[in-house]
């Protein structure tokens, strides 16, 4: 067992939860928007 | 004399034999037995089981031997070292999602995000025992996401990939017996009996069709490596959802996804011989993929009341569906519907835990291609 990477692990869990919230967040973002353009077509 | 001397030759290969390789015997047993008995994910458990076996008979020829190359190893250097495998899996997956219901309330993809949190803390705990390429790709089983694991896995190099594929096939089938206890001493009874009444919205056709083009150009701008992955489910997509390939839709539902499934299984198998699989790794890896579901669905759950200390009375959010955030479609939605059923017979939760699971699909497969991309900043 060593902790020699947990500085590397734990900024990934940091990066990684920001980066899928971001990516989801446009996502969501994105989707209203079309619906909103494209709604009834 | 020298007709026993022959005859005994026939026996020679059982000196070859070794407890590992007896027990890898057992294992495979156990992944039929799971596989036809409990019916877990039979069409992947049912080969991986059968393989474990044909590769692990000794010098057995399925795979390579010395100079003669095995059939399975062939397979193994045709469809999974370069990911092509997984990929054309992903695009008869793409081709069997309905994102229509997820599209009439999108908010509802962020629980997908939320329940990719037992991958980082997977990653964390893996990366105390592991190198950081096998600490990510161990990481990777909490996407709850067979392909998507064996993409990270095999491109970050991993040498668990048999144990990483077990394990992920195995939770998967597992979720009905793993969620519900996490589920239940996460939230208060007070929660559990939150009611969702659902309205049905609409989407267009135009919005169906441009969601994967739009989903695989904004996950290949902030995560380039999860574009193949992404991509190849949402080509799949595409073809359900465009109207005039429905041939090609069928196919890849049906066909496609069938024909991968059988290799898929078998070659997953040929990383499953005795010396890489019989380890105190493996338990180990086990043990940190049971870790990645329990904080996946811990996540999805949390973030769901998170929002509800933000959001008036009448309009809280079950808890409990953020814990269908993760990749195991259907199981997980219908946990927890039958969990909300189970705490109040009227309390339908199926159209919002379907919806979030369906966004953990698409979570999962990008959660993957983050890791890729963390590792190749990091590495």
């Amino acid at each position: 067992m060593s902790t020699a990477l947990l500085p590397v692990t734990l900024s990934m869990l940091c990066a990684g939860m920001a980066g899928i919230f971001l990516v989801l967040g446009v996502l969501v973002l994105g989707v209203y928007a079309l619906n909103k353009f494209f709604s009834g077509k | 004399m020298q007709f026993l001397q022959t005859f005994a030759g026939l026996f020679a290969n059982f000196g070859n034999l070794t407890w590992q390789m007896v027990v890898m015997w057992v294992i495979g047993g156990l992944l039929i037995y799971l596989a036809i008995a409990k019916k877990m994910e039979p069409s992947l458990l049912l080969p991986m089981g059968f393989g474990a076996i044909l590769v692990n008979l000794p010098l057995s020829g399925a795979i390579t031997q010395g100079t003669t190359v095995g059939p399975i190893s062939a397979l193994f250097d045709a469809g999974m070292s370069n990911e092509l495998f997984p990929l054309l899996l992903f695009i008869g997956i793409g081709a069997m999602i309905d994102f229509g219901p997820l599209l009439e309330k999108p908010w509802l993809m962020l629980f997908g995000a939320a329940a990719q949190f037992g991958i980082f803390v997977t990653l964390v705990l893996a990366g105390l025992f592991f190198d950081l390429p096998d600490a990510a790709s161990i990481a990777v089983i909490g996407a709850a996401d067979g392909p998507t694991a064996i993409f990270v896995a095999n491109t970050l190099g991993s040498k668990y990939l048999g144990a990483i594929m077990v394990a992920a096939y195995s939770y998967m089938a597992l979720v009905p017996i793993v969620q519900p206890p996490v589920i239940r001493l996460c939230t208060t009874k007070k929660e559990r009996l939150i009611r969702m009444p659902y309205q049905k919205g609409s989407v267009s056709k135009t919005t169906k069709i441009l969601f994967p083009i739009v989903v695989t150009m904004l996950a290949g701008l902030v995560a380039p490596a999860s574009v193949a992955l992404v991509g190849f489910l949402m080509f799949g997509n595409l073809l359900r959802e465009c109207g005039v390939l429905n041939a090609l839709s069928e196919t890849a539902q049906n066909v496609l996804a069938n024909l991968i499934t059988i290799v898929l299984g078998l070659t997953v198998a040929g990383q499953m011989t005795a010396d890489k699989f019989v380890r105190p790794d493996t338990l180990l890896i086990l043990a940190l993929g049971l870790v990645a579901f329990i904080f996946d669905t811990a996540g999805g759950v949390f973030f769901a009341k998170l929002l509800n200390l933000f959001l008036p009375e009448g309009k809280k959010i079950n808890p409990m569906i953020g814990a269908a955030g993760i990749s195991a479609f259907p199981m997980s939605g219908r946990v927890v519907n039958q969990m909300g059923l189970a705490e109040d017979n009227q309390n339908f939760l199926l159209m919002y835990s379907i919806s979030v699971n369906v966004s953990g699909q698409i979570a999962s497969v990008i959660a993957g291609g983050l890791i890729l991309t963390l590792m190749s900043s990091c590495v």
